[in-house]
Protein backbone atom coordinates (compact mmCIF):
# COMPACT_ATOMS: atom_id res chain seq x y z
CA UNK A 1 0.00 0.00 0.00
CA UNK A 2 1.10 3.83 -0.41
CA UNK A 3 2.60 3.72 2.99
CA UNK A 4 5.32 1.50 1.81
CA UNK A 5 8.50 2.84 -0.53
CA UNK A 6 8.11 2.20 -3.86
CA UNK A 7 10.69 -0.04 -5.35
CA UNK A 8 11.27 0.41 -8.64
CA UNK A 9 8.62 -0.96 -11.57
CA UNK A 10 10.71 -1.98 -13.61
CA UNK A 11 12.32 -4.49 -10.82
CA UNK A 12 8.65 -6.09 -10.99
CA UNK A 13 8.19 -8.33 -14.26
CA UNK A 14 4.70 -8.14 -14.67
CA UNK A 15 4.69 -9.89 -17.90
CA UNK A 16 6.16 -12.79 -16.15
CA UNK A 17 3.73 -12.62 -13.38
CA UNK A 18 0.93 -12.63 -16.11
CA UNK A 19 2.34 -16.18 -17.74
CA UNK A 20 1.13 -17.41 -14.03
CA UNK A 21 -1.99 -16.62 -15.11
CA UNK A 22 -3.67 -18.65 -17.88
CA UNK A 23 -7.04 -17.16 -17.61
CA UNK A 24 -5.69 -13.84 -18.52
CA UNK A 25 -5.43 -15.10 -22.18
CA UNK A 26 -9.17 -15.42 -22.50
CA UNK A 27 -10.52 -13.26 -25.27
CA UNK A 28 -13.56 -11.35 -24.34
CA UNK A 29 -16.26 -10.45 -27.51
CA UNK A 30 -13.13 -10.09 -29.72
CA UNK A 31 -10.83 -8.27 -27.45
CA UNK A 32 -8.35 -9.63 -25.37
CA UNK A 33 -9.25 -9.88 -21.61
CA UNK A 34 -8.38 -6.53 -19.51
CA UNK A 35 -9.05 -8.19 -16.09
CA UNK A 36 -10.15 -5.18 -13.54
CA UNK A 37 -12.33 -6.66 -11.22
CA UNK A 38 -10.00 -7.93 -8.42
CA UNK A 39 -11.61 -6.85 -5.63
CA UNK A 40 -14.36 -8.67 -6.26
CA UNK A 41 -12.36 -12.16 -7.10
CA UNK A 42 -9.02 -12.32 -7.86
CA UNK A 43 -7.55 -14.88 -10.86
CA UNK A 44 -5.47 -17.47 -9.30
CA UNK A 45 -2.13 -18.53 -10.71
CA UNK A 46 -0.93 -22.04 -11.80
CA UNK A 47 0.62 -22.47 -8.79
CA UNK A 48 -2.86 -22.49 -6.67
CA UNK A 49 -4.18 -24.41 -9.68
CA UNK A 50 -1.42 -26.84 -9.57
CA UNK A 51 -1.30 -27.43 -5.33
CA UNK A 52 -5.25 -28.20 -5.42
CA UNK A 53 -5.19 -30.54 -8.49
CA UNK A 54 -1.81 -32.00 -6.71
CA UNK A 55 -4.16 -32.92 -3.75
CA UNK A 56 -7.10 -33.68 -4.72
CA UNK A 57 -4.95 -36.07 -7.04
CA UNK A 58 -2.54 -37.89 -4.65
CA UNK A 59 -3.65 -36.77 -1.36
CA UNK A 60 -7.40 -36.50 -0.30
CA UNK A 61 -9.18 -38.35 2.41
CA UNK A 62 -11.31 -37.10 5.94
CA UNK A 63 -9.23 -35.37 8.27
CA UNK A 64 -8.50 -36.12 11.80
CA UNK A 65 -10.48 -39.57 11.06
CA UNK A 66 -8.38 -42.61 9.76
CA UNK A 67 -5.31 -43.69 10.51
CA UNK A 68 -4.61 -44.81 7.01
CA UNK A 69 -2.11 -43.48 4.40
CA UNK A 70 -4.30 -40.78 2.63
CA UNK A 71 -6.34 -39.59 5.64
CA UNK A 72 -2.76 -38.84 7.52
CA UNK A 73 -1.79 -37.22 4.13
CA UNK A 74 -4.83 -35.18 4.05
CA UNK A 75 -4.43 -34.16 7.67
CA UNK A 76 -1.03 -32.88 7.05
CA UNK A 77 -1.73 -30.90 4.12
CA UNK A 78 -4.90 -29.14 5.92
CA UNK A 79 -2.63 -28.56 9.07
CA UNK A 80 0.17 -27.65 7.10
CA UNK A 81 -2.25 -25.14 5.48
CA UNK A 82 -2.70 -23.85 8.62
CA UNK A 83 0.57 -23.30 9.91
CA UNK A 84 1.10 -21.37 6.93
CA UNK A 85 -1.17 -18.88 6.95
CA UNK A 86 -0.60 -18.45 10.99
CA UNK A 87 3.43 -17.62 9.61
CA UNK A 88 1.52 -15.34 6.63
CA UNK A 89 -0.21 -12.89 9.17
CA UNK A 90 2.43 -13.79 11.96
CA UNK A 91 -0.63 -14.83 14.39
CA UNK A 92 1.38 -16.65 17.78
CA UNK A 93 -0.03 -20.21 17.73
CA UNK A 94 -2.11 -21.99 14.71
CA UNK A 95 -4.95 -22.29 17.44
CA UNK A 96 -5.96 -18.56 16.36
CA UNK A 97 -6.22 -19.37 12.81
CA UNK A 98 -9.79 -20.67 12.09
CA UNK A 99 -10.73 -21.54 8.40
CA UNK A 100 -14.06 -20.59 7.26
CA UNK A 101 -15.80 -20.30 3.90
CA UNK A 102 -14.61 -16.84 3.82
CA UNK A 103 -14.77 -13.53 5.45
CA UNK A 104 -18.02 -13.24 5.58
CA UNK A 105 -18.61 -16.78 7.84
CA UNK A 106 -16.03 -15.62 9.49
CA UNK A 107 -17.46 -12.41 11.09
CA UNK A 108 -20.46 -13.93 11.23
CA UNK A 109 -18.82 -16.45 13.43
CA UNK A 110 -17.48 -13.59 15.70
CA UNK A 111 -21.28 -12.47 15.82
CA UNK A 112 -22.81 -15.26 17.23
CA UNK A 113 -20.38 -16.66 19.08
CA UNK A 114 -18.59 -13.85 21.03
CA UNK A 115 -21.02 -11.03 20.65
CA UNK A 116 -24.27 -12.81 21.01
CA UNK A 117 -23.02 -14.27 24.11
CA UNK A 118 -22.01 -11.07 25.68
CA UNK A 119 -23.73 -8.41 24.56
CA UNK A 120 -27.26 -6.89 25.61
CA UNK A 121 -29.08 -3.70 25.88
CA UNK A 122 -27.09 -0.54 26.91
CA UNK A 123 -24.20 -1.93 25.27
CA UNK A 124 -22.48 -0.93 21.70
CA UNK A 125 -21.20 -2.63 18.09
CA UNK A 126 -19.23 0.24 16.63
CA UNK A 127 -18.86 0.75 13.04
CA UNK A 128 -17.86 2.89 10.20
CA UNK A 129 -20.06 4.30 7.16
CA UNK A 130 -17.86 2.39 4.84
CA UNK A 131 -18.53 -0.99 5.53
CA UNK A 132 -19.73 -4.02 3.00
CA UNK A 133 -22.63 -5.53 4.38
CA UNK A 134 -20.10 -8.31 5.38
CA UNK A 135 -19.58 -6.41 8.54
CA UNK A 136 -22.86 -4.17 8.57
CA UNK A 137 -25.91 -7.21 8.58
CA UNK A 138 -24.09 -9.49 11.10
CA UNK A 139 -24.25 -6.67 14.15
CA UNK A 140 -27.77 -5.56 13.22
CA UNK A 141 -29.02 -9.24 13.44
CA UNK A 142 -27.06 -9.52 16.74
CA UNK A 143 -28.77 -6.02 17.86
CA UNK A 144 -32.08 -7.43 17.33
CA UNK A 145 -30.87 -10.86 18.89
CA UNK A 146 -29.75 -8.78 22.41
CA UNK A 147 -30.82 -5.47 22.45
CA UNK A 148 -27.38 -4.33 21.62
CA UNK A 149 -27.27 -0.82 19.55
CA UNK A 150 -25.23 -0.04 16.30
CA UNK A 151 -23.15 2.88 16.15
CA UNK A 152 -22.11 3.93 12.97
CA UNK A 153 -18.80 6.73 12.57
CA UNK A 154 -19.13 8.92 9.49
CA UNK A 155 -16.98 9.37 6.55
CA UNK A 156 -15.93 12.41 4.68
CA UNK A 157 -16.53 13.34 0.83
CA UNK A 158 -13.18 11.81 0.27
CA UNK A 159 -14.24 8.59 1.62
CA UNK A 160 -11.86 9.00 4.51
CA UNK A 161 -13.14 7.92 8.21
CA UNK A 162 -13.91 11.04 10.19
CA UNK A 163 -11.24 9.98 13.08
CA UNK A 164 -12.48 12.41 15.71
CA UNK A 165 -16.28 11.87 15.15
CA UNK A 166 -15.38 8.02 15.41
CA UNK A 167 -13.63 8.71 18.76
CA UNK A 168 -16.60 10.59 19.85
CA UNK A 169 -18.52 8.01 19.46
CA UNK A 170 -16.03 5.33 21.75
CA UNK A 171 -17.23 5.20 25.29
CA UNK A 172 -17.75 2.55 28.03
CA UNK A 173 -20.81 1.30 26.46
CA UNK A 174 -18.60 0.42 23.53
CA UNK A 175 -18.01 -3.32 23.78
CA UNK A 176 -16.85 -4.01 19.88
CA UNK A 177 -15.38 -2.26 17.11
CA UNK A 178 -15.71 -3.52 13.56
CA UNK A 179 -14.00 -1.67 10.85
CA UNK A 180 -12.86 -2.60 6.84
CA UNK A 181 -8.68 -2.31 6.89
CA UNK A 182 -9.71 -1.45 3.58
CA UNK A 183 -13.01 -0.30 1.71
CA UNK A 184 -13.91 -2.47 -1.05
CA UNK A 185 -16.47 0.13 -2.57
CA UNK A 186 -14.02 3.40 -2.10
CA UNK A 187 -10.18 1.88 -1.70
CA UNK A 188 -9.53 3.73 1.24
CA UNK A 189 -7.25 2.06 3.62
CA UNK A 190 -8.35 3.09 7.41
CA UNK A 191 -5.90 3.99 9.97
CA UNK A 192 -6.48 0.26 11.97
CA UNK A 193 -3.57 1.05 14.33
CA UNK A 194 -4.92 4.31 15.68
CA UNK A 195 -8.91 2.73 15.81
CA UNK A 196 -7.23 0.05 17.46
CA UNK A 197 -5.10 2.09 19.98
CA UNK A 198 -8.26 4.18 21.02
CA UNK A 199 -10.29 1.10 21.11
CA UNK A 200 -8.22 -0.90 23.28
CA UNK A 201 -8.37 2.68 25.50
CA UNK A 202 -11.96 2.57 25.57
CA UNK A 203 -11.92 -1.08 27.02
CA UNK A 204 -13.34 -2.31 23.67
CA UNK A 205 -12.63 -5.26 21.68
CA UNK A 206 -12.04 -4.72 17.60
CA UNK A 207 -12.39 -6.46 14.74
CA UNK A 208 -10.79 -5.99 11.57
CA UNK A 209 -12.68 -6.94 7.80
CA UNK A 210 -9.10 -7.80 6.09
CA UNK A 211 -10.48 -8.91 2.72
CA UNK A 212 -9.93 -6.36 0.68
CA UNK A 213 -6.14 -5.01 2.67
CA UNK A 214 -4.79 -8.86 2.48
CA UNK A 215 -3.87 -9.15 -1.21
CA UNK A 216 -2.47 -5.46 -0.78
CA UNK A 217 -0.88 -4.99 2.87
CA UNK A 218 1.82 -7.23 4.76
CA UNK A 219 -0.51 -7.60 7.65
CA UNK A 220 0.75 -8.58 11.11
CA UNK A 221 -1.69 -9.18 13.62
CA UNK A 222 0.36 -8.97 17.06
CA UNK A 223 1.91 -6.10 15.67
CA UNK A 224 -1.16 -4.34 14.77
CA UNK A 225 -2.95 -5.81 18.28
CA UNK A 226 -6.20 -6.83 16.46
CA UNK A 227 -8.65 -8.97 18.39
CA UNK A 228 -10.16 -10.25 15.56
CA UNK A 229 -9.06 -10.38 11.93
CA UNK A 230 -10.84 -11.91 8.77
CA UNK A 231 -10.13 -12.48 4.97
CA UNK A 232 -11.18 -14.74 2.34
CA UNK A 233 -8.79 -16.53 -0.01
CA UNK A 234 -10.34 -15.59 -3.50
CA UNK A 235 -9.37 -12.02 -3.26
CA UNK A 236 -5.17 -13.44 -2.35
CA UNK A 237 -5.30 -15.28 -5.34
CA UNK A 238 -6.61 -18.53 -3.67
CA UNK A 239 -9.97 -20.33 -4.26
CA UNK A 240 -13.08 -19.72 -3.15
CA UNK A 241 -14.84 -21.24 -0.23
CA UNK A 242 -11.88 -20.53 2.09
CA UNK A 243 -11.38 -17.84 4.40
CA UNK A 244 -9.64 -17.46 7.99
CA UNK A 245 -10.77 -15.70 11.15
CA UNK A 246 -8.00 -15.37 13.32
CA UNK A 247 -8.82 -14.60 17.12
CA UNK A 248 -6.84 -14.23 20.07
CA UNK A 249 -6.17 -17.59 22.12
CA UNK A 250 -7.66 -16.34 25.47
CA UNK A 251 -11.11 -15.09 23.59
CA UNK A 252 -11.25 -18.27 21.49
CA UNK A 253 -10.90 -20.11 24.12
CA UNK A 254 -13.48 -18.19 26.38
CA UNK A 255 -16.54 -18.50 23.12
CA UNK A 256 -18.65 -21.39 23.32
CA UNK A 257 -18.64 -23.06 19.47
CA UNK A 258 -21.02 -21.90 16.56
CA UNK A 259 -21.83 -24.67 14.95
CA UNK A 260 -22.20 -28.42 16.12
CA UNK A 261 -20.83 -31.74 14.05
CA UNK A 262 -18.42 -33.58 13.64
CA UNK A 263 -14.83 -32.41 14.49
CA UNK A 264 -15.25 -29.72 16.67
CA UNK A 265 -16.28 -32.69 19.64
CA UNK A 266 -13.71 -34.71 22.12
CA UNK A 267 -16.25 -36.61 23.28
CA UNK A 268 -20.14 -37.63 22.71
CA UNK A 269 -22.87 -38.97 24.47
CA UNK A 270 -26.88 -38.47 25.16
CA UNK A 271 -25.59 -36.98 28.44
CA UNK A 272 -22.99 -34.54 27.51
CA UNK A 273 -20.81 -33.74 24.80
CA UNK A 274 -17.74 -32.65 25.27
CA UNK A 275 -15.56 -29.74 22.66
CA UNK A 276 -12.15 -30.16 21.09
CA UNK A 277 -9.79 -28.33 21.35
CA UNK A 278 -8.89 -24.86 19.54
CA UNK A 279 -8.87 -24.78 16.50
CA UNK A 280 -10.96 -27.13 15.66
CA UNK A 281 -13.49 -26.38 17.97
CA UNK A 282 -14.89 -24.32 15.85
CA UNK A 283 -14.88 -25.69 12.51
CA UNK A 284 -17.68 -28.36 12.33
CA UNK A 285 -18.27 -30.68 9.82
CA UNK A 286 -15.17 -31.74 6.75
CA UNK A 287 -13.97 -28.79 6.28
CA UNK A 288 -12.57 -27.70 2.52
CA UNK A 289 -9.25 -29.12 2.66
CA UNK A 290 -8.38 -28.55 -0.93
CA UNK A 291 -9.02 -24.82 -0.50
CA UNK A 292 -7.05 -24.38 2.48
CA UNK A 293 -4.41 -26.11 0.71
CA UNK A 294 -4.80 -24.16 -2.42
CA UNK A 295 -4.77 -20.87 0.05
CA UNK A 296 -1.34 -21.96 1.69
CA UNK A 297 0.12 -21.71 -2.01
CA UNK A 298 -1.31 -18.70 -2.91
CA UNK A 299 0.10 -17.45 0.64
CA UNK A 300 3.89 -18.96 -0.83
CA UNK A 301 2.72 -17.29 -3.78
CA UNK A 302 2.86 -13.66 -2.60
CA UNK A 303 5.33 -14.15 -0.74
CA UNK A 304 7.55 -15.30 -3.81
CA UNK A 305 6.81 -12.02 -5.60
CA UNK A 306 7.03 -9.79 -2.55
CA UNK A 307 3.57 -8.07 -1.28
CA UNK A 308 5.25 -4.65 -0.84
CA UNK A 309 6.52 -5.04 -4.81
CA UNK A 310 3.04 -5.91 -5.33
CA UNK A 311 1.75 -3.15 -3.73
CA UNK A 312 4.01 -0.77 -5.50
CA UNK A 313 3.01 -1.94 -8.92
CA UNK A 314 -0.36 -1.76 -7.84
CA UNK A 315 -0.16 1.62 -6.45
CA UNK A 316 2.01 2.71 -9.76
CA UNK A 317 -1.11 1.75 -11.71
CA UNK A 318 -3.53 3.57 -9.44
CA UNK A 319 -1.75 6.64 -9.65
CA UNK A 320 -1.71 6.15 -13.83
CA UNK A 321 -5.84 5.26 -13.71
CA UNK A 322 -6.50 8.25 -11.16
CA UNK A 323 -4.68 10.60 -13.47
CA UNK A 324 -5.75 9.48 -16.65
CA UNK A 325 -9.48 9.34 -15.25
CA UNK A 326 -9.39 12.39 -13.90
CA UNK A 327 -8.57 14.30 -17.39
CA UNK A 328 -11.75 12.70 -18.98
CA UNK A 329 -14.53 15.20 -18.72
CA UNK A 330 -17.63 13.92 -16.98
CA UNK A 331 -15.64 10.93 -14.97
CA UNK A 332 -16.39 11.66 -11.24
CA UNK A 333 -14.26 9.70 -8.90
CA UNK A 334 -15.91 8.45 -6.33
CA UNK A 335 -13.48 7.91 -2.97
CA UNK A 336 -10.87 10.44 -3.54
CA UNK A 337 -9.24 9.14 0.07
CA UNK A 338 -5.07 9.78 0.25
CA UNK A 339 -4.25 7.02 1.48
CA UNK A 340 -6.16 4.21 -1.22
CA UNK A 341 -5.57 0.86 -2.25
CA UNK A 342 -5.98 -0.18 -5.83
CA UNK A 343 -9.36 0.53 -6.47
CA UNK A 344 -10.89 3.01 -8.48
CA UNK A 345 -14.55 3.85 -8.46
CA UNK A 346 -16.47 6.37 -10.48
CA UNK A 347 -19.19 7.66 -12.51
CA UNK A 348 -19.60 8.62 -16.07
CA UNK A 349 -22.22 11.88 -16.60
CA UNK A 350 -24.79 10.59 -18.31
CA UNK A 351 -24.15 6.99 -18.71
CA UNK A 352 -25.35 4.75 -16.12
CA UNK A 353 -22.86 2.30 -14.36
CA UNK A 354 -24.95 -0.66 -15.67
CA UNK A 355 -24.36 0.74 -19.15
CA UNK A 356 -21.15 1.73 -18.42
CA UNK A 357 -20.51 -2.07 -17.77
CA UNK A 358 -21.67 -3.33 -20.60
CA UNK A 359 -19.92 -0.97 -22.75
CA UNK A 360 -16.23 -1.62 -21.07
CA UNK A 361 -17.35 -5.72 -21.60
CA UNK A 362 -17.84 -4.95 -25.04
CA UNK A 363 -14.19 -3.80 -25.37
CA UNK A 364 -13.14 -6.75 -23.19
CA UNK A 365 -12.60 -4.71 -19.83
CA UNK A 366 -14.24 -6.54 -17.13
CA UNK A 367 -14.86 -4.01 -14.02
CA UNK A 368 -17.99 -4.35 -11.32
CA UNK A 369 -20.57 -1.90 -11.59
CA UNK A 370 -23.00 -1.82 -9.10
CA UNK A 371 -23.46 -1.03 -5.24
CA UNK A 372 -20.68 -3.19 -4.54
CA UNK A 373 -22.44 -4.81 -1.37
CA UNK A 374 -21.99 -1.38 0.52
CA UNK A 375 -25.16 0.46 -0.37
CA UNK A 376 -24.70 3.12 2.47
CA UNK A 377 -22.06 4.44 0.99
CA UNK A 378 -24.00 4.88 -2.34
CA UNK A 379 -26.47 6.31 -0.96
CA UNK A 380 -23.70 8.59 0.98
CA UNK A 381 -22.47 9.90 -2.15
CA UNK A 382 -25.62 9.92 -4.00
CA UNK A 383 -25.33 7.72 -6.43
CA UNK A 384 -27.39 4.44 -7.34
CA UNK A 385 -24.24 2.98 -8.59
CA UNK A 386 -20.31 2.93 -9.31
CA UNK A 387 -18.30 1.69 -11.90
CA UNK A 388 -15.28 0.19 -10.09
CA UNK A 389 -11.84 -0.78 -11.48
CA UNK A 390 -9.40 -2.59 -9.12
CA UNK A 391 -5.95 -3.04 -9.80
CA UNK A 392 -3.57 -7.06 -9.36
CA UNK A 393 -0.59 -8.59 -9.27
CA UNK A 394 -1.14 -9.07 -13.54
CA UNK A 395 -2.94 -5.65 -14.49
CA UNK A 396 -0.61 -3.27 -16.79
CA UNK A 397 -0.07 -0.15 -18.15
CA UNK A 398 -1.39 -1.25 -21.02
CA UNK A 399 -4.60 -1.93 -19.45
CA UNK A 400 -4.61 1.36 -17.73
CA UNK A 401 -4.96 2.36 -21.33
CA UNK A 402 -7.21 -0.02 -22.64
CA UNK A 403 -9.77 1.41 -19.85
CA UNK A 404 -9.51 4.93 -20.83
CA UNK A 405 -10.24 3.80 -24.74
CA UNK A 406 -12.77 1.92 -23.91
CA UNK A 407 -14.01 5.00 -21.85
CA UNK A 408 -14.06 6.94 -24.58
CA UNK A 409 -16.40 4.32 -26.58
CA UNK A 410 -18.95 4.85 -23.88
CA UNK A 411 -18.87 8.63 -24.41
CA UNK A 412 -18.97 7.87 -28.46
CA UNK A 413 -22.24 5.80 -27.47
CA UNK A 414 -24.02 8.00 -25.66
CA UNK A 415 -23.18 11.23 -27.25
CA UNK B 1 -22.24 -8.60 -30.08
CA UNK B 2 -22.48 -5.73 -30.82
CA UNK B 3 -23.27 -2.51 -29.08
CA UNK B 4 -25.34 -0.60 -31.80
CA UNK B 5 -27.55 -3.54 -31.57
CA UNK B 6 -28.22 -2.38 -27.79
CA UNK B 7 -27.67 1.29 -28.15
CA UNK B 8 -29.82 1.88 -30.89
CA UNK B 9 -30.94 5.75 -32.11
CA UNK B 10 -34.43 5.03 -30.74
CA UNK B 11 -32.88 3.45 -27.27
CA UNK B 12 -30.54 6.54 -26.69
CA UNK B 13 -33.49 8.98 -27.57
CA UNK B 14 -35.91 7.68 -25.10
CA UNK B 15 -33.31 7.53 -22.44
CA UNK B 16 -32.46 11.38 -22.74
CA UNK B 17 -36.16 12.17 -22.90
CA UNK B 18 -37.85 9.91 -21.20
CA UNK B 19 -41.42 10.47 -22.52
CA UNK B 20 -44.78 10.03 -19.72
CA UNK B 21 -42.24 10.66 -17.18
CA UNK B 22 -43.21 11.89 -13.55
CA UNK B 23 -46.30 10.67 -11.91
CA UNK B 24 -49.48 11.29 -11.83
CA UNK B 25 -51.82 12.86 -8.90
CA UNK B 26 -54.69 10.78 -8.16
CA UNK B 27 -53.66 7.23 -9.80
CA UNK B 28 -56.03 4.28 -9.76
CA UNK B 29 -53.03 1.99 -9.17
CA UNK B 30 -49.43 2.66 -8.91
CA UNK B 31 -46.25 0.03 -7.97
CA UNK B 32 -42.64 0.34 -7.56
CA UNK B 33 -40.14 -1.56 -9.46
CA UNK B 34 -36.38 -2.50 -8.06
CA UNK B 35 -33.70 -4.35 -9.32
CA UNK B 36 -31.31 -4.59 -6.22
CA UNK B 37 -28.05 -6.14 -8.66
CA UNK B 38 -28.17 -2.67 -10.12
CA UNK B 39 -29.92 -0.20 -7.83
CA UNK B 40 -32.67 0.56 -10.72
CA UNK B 41 -35.78 2.01 -9.01
CA UNK B 42 -39.19 2.75 -11.06
CA UNK B 43 -42.39 3.68 -10.27
CA UNK B 44 -45.30 3.02 -12.32
CA UNK B 45 -48.56 5.29 -12.20
CA UNK B 46 -51.95 4.57 -14.23
CA UNK B 47 -55.60 5.77 -14.39
CA UNK B 48 -58.07 3.69 -16.05
CA UNK B 49 -61.68 4.04 -17.55
CA UNK B 50 -63.21 0.81 -17.25
CA UNK B 51 -60.72 -1.75 -18.69
CA UNK B 52 -58.81 1.20 -21.13
CA UNK B 53 -55.91 2.46 -19.45
CA UNK B 54 -56.49 5.84 -19.69
CA UNK B 55 -53.42 7.43 -18.72
CA UNK B 56 -49.75 6.16 -17.51
CA UNK B 57 -46.45 7.82 -15.78
CA UNK B 58 -43.61 6.96 -14.87
CA UNK B 59 -40.68 7.80 -12.59
CA UNK B 60 -37.50 6.69 -11.52
CA UNK B 61 -33.40 6.26 -11.46
CA UNK B 62 -32.12 3.65 -13.85
CA UNK B 63 -29.82 2.85 -16.67
CA UNK B 64 -30.45 3.54 -20.29
CA UNK B 65 -32.16 0.24 -20.98
CA UNK B 66 -34.82 0.28 -18.25
CA UNK B 67 -35.46 4.07 -18.28
CA UNK B 68 -35.82 3.39 -22.56
CA UNK B 69 -37.91 0.43 -22.37
CA UNK B 70 -40.17 2.29 -19.53
CA UNK B 71 -40.58 5.28 -21.99
CA UNK B 72 -41.69 3.01 -25.13
CA UNK B 73 -43.60 0.87 -22.95
CA UNK B 74 -45.94 3.90 -22.11
CA UNK B 75 -45.90 4.90 -25.44
CA UNK B 76 -46.90 1.57 -26.25
CA UNK B 77 -49.58 0.52 -23.84
CA UNK B 78 -51.36 4.21 -23.18
CA UNK B 79 -55.15 3.87 -24.48
CA UNK B 80 -54.93 0.26 -24.99
CA UNK B 81 -57.25 -2.31 -22.51
CA UNK B 82 -55.66 -4.86 -20.35
CA UNK B 83 -56.01 -7.63 -22.78
CA UNK B 84 -54.34 -5.71 -25.07
CA UNK B 85 -51.54 -4.96 -22.43
CA UNK B 86 -51.50 -8.56 -21.34
CA UNK B 87 -51.03 -9.71 -25.37
CA UNK B 88 -48.07 -7.23 -25.54
CA UNK B 89 -45.93 -7.89 -22.88
CA UNK B 90 -46.02 -11.67 -23.71
CA UNK B 91 -44.71 -10.43 -26.90
CA UNK B 92 -41.92 -7.63 -25.58
CA UNK B 93 -41.04 -10.75 -23.16
CA UNK B 94 -40.57 -12.90 -26.27
CA UNK B 95 -38.65 -10.15 -27.84
CA UNK B 96 -36.07 -10.06 -25.10
CA UNK B 97 -35.66 -13.36 -24.29
CA UNK B 98 -36.33 -16.40 -27.23
CA UNK B 99 -33.36 -15.66 -29.52
CA UNK B 100 -35.12 -17.70 -32.12
CA UNK B 101 -38.37 -15.42 -32.05
CA UNK B 102 -39.38 -14.28 -35.43
CA UNK B 103 -39.46 -10.45 -35.91
CA UNK B 104 -42.62 -9.24 -34.83
CA UNK B 105 -43.99 -6.41 -37.12
CA UNK B 106 -47.01 -5.48 -35.01
CA UNK B 107 -44.53 -4.09 -32.23
CA UNK B 108 -43.76 -1.09 -33.99
CA UNK B 109 -40.87 1.22 -31.97
CA UNK B 110 -40.42 -2.05 -29.03
CA UNK B 111 -39.15 -3.54 -31.17
CA UNK B 112 -35.59 -1.41 -30.92
CA UNK B 113 -35.02 -3.61 -28.05
CA UNK B 114 -34.52 -6.89 -29.35
CA UNK B 115 -30.61 -6.00 -28.90
CA UNK B 116 -31.01 -6.79 -25.59
CA UNK B 117 -31.81 -10.78 -25.57
CA UNK B 118 -27.55 -10.76 -26.96
CA UNK B 119 -26.84 -9.02 -23.13
CA UNK B 120 -28.79 -11.44 -20.52
CA UNK B 121 -27.29 -9.49 -18.09
CA UNK B 122 -29.40 -6.72 -18.72
CA UNK B 123 -33.15 -8.56 -19.78
CA UNK B 124 -33.88 -7.43 -16.31
CA UNK B 125 -33.33 -3.83 -17.25
CA UNK B 126 -35.62 -4.04 -19.90
CA UNK B 127 -37.99 -6.16 -18.42
CA UNK B 128 -38.67 -4.38 -15.09
CA UNK B 129 -41.28 -1.92 -16.38
CA UNK B 130 -43.17 -4.67 -17.79
CA UNK B 131 -43.40 -6.46 -14.35
CA UNK B 132 -44.26 -2.98 -12.67
CA UNK B 133 -46.76 -1.92 -15.12
CA UNK B 134 -48.34 -5.83 -14.25
CA UNK B 135 -48.58 -4.94 -10.77
CA UNK B 136 -50.01 -2.21 -10.96
CA UNK B 137 -52.79 -3.12 -13.27
CA UNK B 138 -53.21 -6.50 -10.96
CA UNK B 139 -52.77 -5.48 -7.86
CA UNK B 140 -53.56 -1.52 -7.40
CA UNK B 141 -50.12 -1.04 -5.45
CA UNK B 142 -47.51 -3.07 -5.18
CA UNK B 143 -43.68 -3.62 -4.77
CA UNK B 144 -42.14 -5.89 -6.85
CA UNK B 145 -38.26 -6.95 -7.35
CA UNK B 146 -36.38 -8.56 -9.96
CA UNK B 147 -34.80 -11.15 -7.54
Amino acid sequence: MAANPAPTSAAYDVERVRRDFPILNTTVNGHPLVYLDSAASSQRPLQVLRAVEDYETHSHANVHRGVHALSQAATAAYEGARERVRRFINAGSTREIIFTRGTTEAINLVAQAWARNRLGPGDEILITALEHHANIVPWQMVCEQTGCTLKVAPINRRGELEFDAFAKLLGPRTRLVAVAHVSNALGTILPVERIIAAAHAAGALVLIDGAQAIPHARVDVRALGADFYTFSGHKLYGPTGIGVLYGREELLTAMPPWQGGGDMILTVSFEKTTYNALPWKFEAGTPNMSGAVGLAAAMDYVETLGIEAIAAHETHLLELATAALTRIPGIELIGTAAHKAAVLSFTMQGVHAHDLGTILDSQGVAVRTGHHCAMPVMTFFGVPATARASFGCYNTEGEVAALVSALGKAREVFG
Amino acid sequence: MDLKDLYRDVILDHNRQPRNFGHLDTPDGRADGHNPLCGDQLSVFVRLAGERLEDIRFEGKGCAISTASASLMTEAVKGKDRAAIRDLFERVHTLLTRADAPPDMTLGKLAALSGVREFPARVKCASLCWHTLNAALEHGSATISTE
